[in-house]
């Protein structure tokens, strides 16, 4: 007895946690979570019909605890690669404060409450639509394309475009043209913004051996293919007026931001390769952030106004 | 009968410790709320209305 005891304390040393609540709300990541509220939000409150105030509320809540959850199970996984950016050395994994059988755990349970509540509550499409997305993200982009392909934040970034196609079906119980259009909004968006960020960031990722596409196919090739997203999401960003779901003023301003975009991606496209400042790029990033927030806000107030008017589109 | 070996935690861990509870309580607490809330909103009156 006296040696089993004895070994099972040398092999497994305790540890008592200093992890604070504020470590675990991190693991959450909240910026991203803001994101992923607004947008849903947006979905939610653009769908037609009305819904229960509190159950809406109760929808993107459970929304936004299933994208922390899926950022918990990404620090979980990415734990090794967090170490080496400098971006994200000080999370709460690889700072140590949290292990990353915690960080899996809490992943998980996380998961399956927010999955579960949304659709006892509200409905089950929209809880398997937010099954899907933390499926996607944890498994399909954090685990499988992430370290293998350029293409990681192309078809990855699918998992940050449901969040307004969940609000949607939170509030209908069902998947539109509309919301799908609000889905490529973001789909197409997230390619110019995150490699406009890996052309001032390349050398981190290089170091965490994440193949973005400036250290797989060069600078110059991503400002081409930075280019090429932008022409197409100027016109899928007007889609929803030109399709009549929206008025005249959504078209306006979501014509200005394509412009916009088109515009600062233009800059980058004519930069050098010898462009160590890289204002271009960090200009695009910036800009992108207010082309989604813009563009949502816009079409929101613009639905808003409709519903309240009683006219529809 | 010896004495039961324990663990001494630090001042840091015990403070950790305490605000996890605290949030774990009051995550509890807003769960418990959500849930009356919810059912009253999604059945109304109606979840009174059941069989004696």
């Amino acid at each position: 007895m006296a040696l089993i005891d004895d070994r099972c304390i040398d092999e497994a040393p305790l540890r008592m946690s200093e992890a604070t609540p504020g470590d675990y709300i991190a693991l959450l990541k909240p910026r991203v979570m803001s994101l992923v509220v607004f947008t849903a939000v947006v979905g939610l409150v653009a769908a037609p019909g009305t819904m229960n105030p509190l159950l809406a509320t109760i929808a993107i809540l459970a929304i936004a605890i299933g994208a922390g959850a899926s950022g918990a199970l990404n620090m979980w996984y990415d734990a090794d690669i967090d170490k080496v950016m400098s971006r994200t050395v000080n999370r709460p994994v690889p700072a140590g404060r949290v292990t990353a059988g915690e960080a899996l755990g809490f992943g998980l349970v996380l998961s399956v409450l927010s999955v579960m509540t949304l659709g006892v509550l509200v409905n089950w499409l929209s809880a398997s639509l937010l099954a899907f997305t933390i499926f996607f993200y944890a498994v399909v982009y954090t685990m499988w394309l992430k370290r293998w392909t350029p293409q990681n934040i192309v078809i990855g970034g699918a998992a940050g475009s449901f969040p307004p196609m969940i609000g949607w079906a939170a509030a209908t119980g069902n998947i539109s043209l509309e919301s799908v259009i609000l889905f490529l909004i973001i789909f197409l968006w997230t390619p110019p913004h995150f490699w406009a960020l890996a052309l001032f960031k390349s050398g981190d990722y290089e170091r965490a051996g994440v193949p973005m596409m400036p250290n797989v196919a060069g600078p110059a090739s991503t400002r081409r293919q930075i280019f090429a997203y932008a022409l197409l999401l100027a016109p899928v960003g007007v889609a929803p007026w030109l399709l009549g779901y929206t008025t005249l003023f959504y078209g306006v301003v979501s014509l200005v931001l394509g412009a916009g975009f088109v515009w600062y991606s233009w800059k980058v496209l004519g930069m050098s390769d010898d462009d160590k400042a890289m204002v271009p790029a960090k200009k695009l990033f910036g800009f992108s952030l207010v082309y989604l927030f813009v563009i949502f806000a816009a079409y929101m107030g613009d639905r808003l106004v409709a519903h309240l008017a009683g006219t529809g589109a | 009968m010896g004495k039961l070996e324990t663990v001494d935690l630090t001042k840091r861990q015990k403070k950790a410790r305490r605000l996890r509870s605290i949030a774990i309580g009051l995550a509890l607490v807003a769960l418990v709320i959500i849930f009356y809330v919810a059912t009253l909103a999604k059945f109304g009156p109606a979840v009174l209305n059941r069989p004696m």
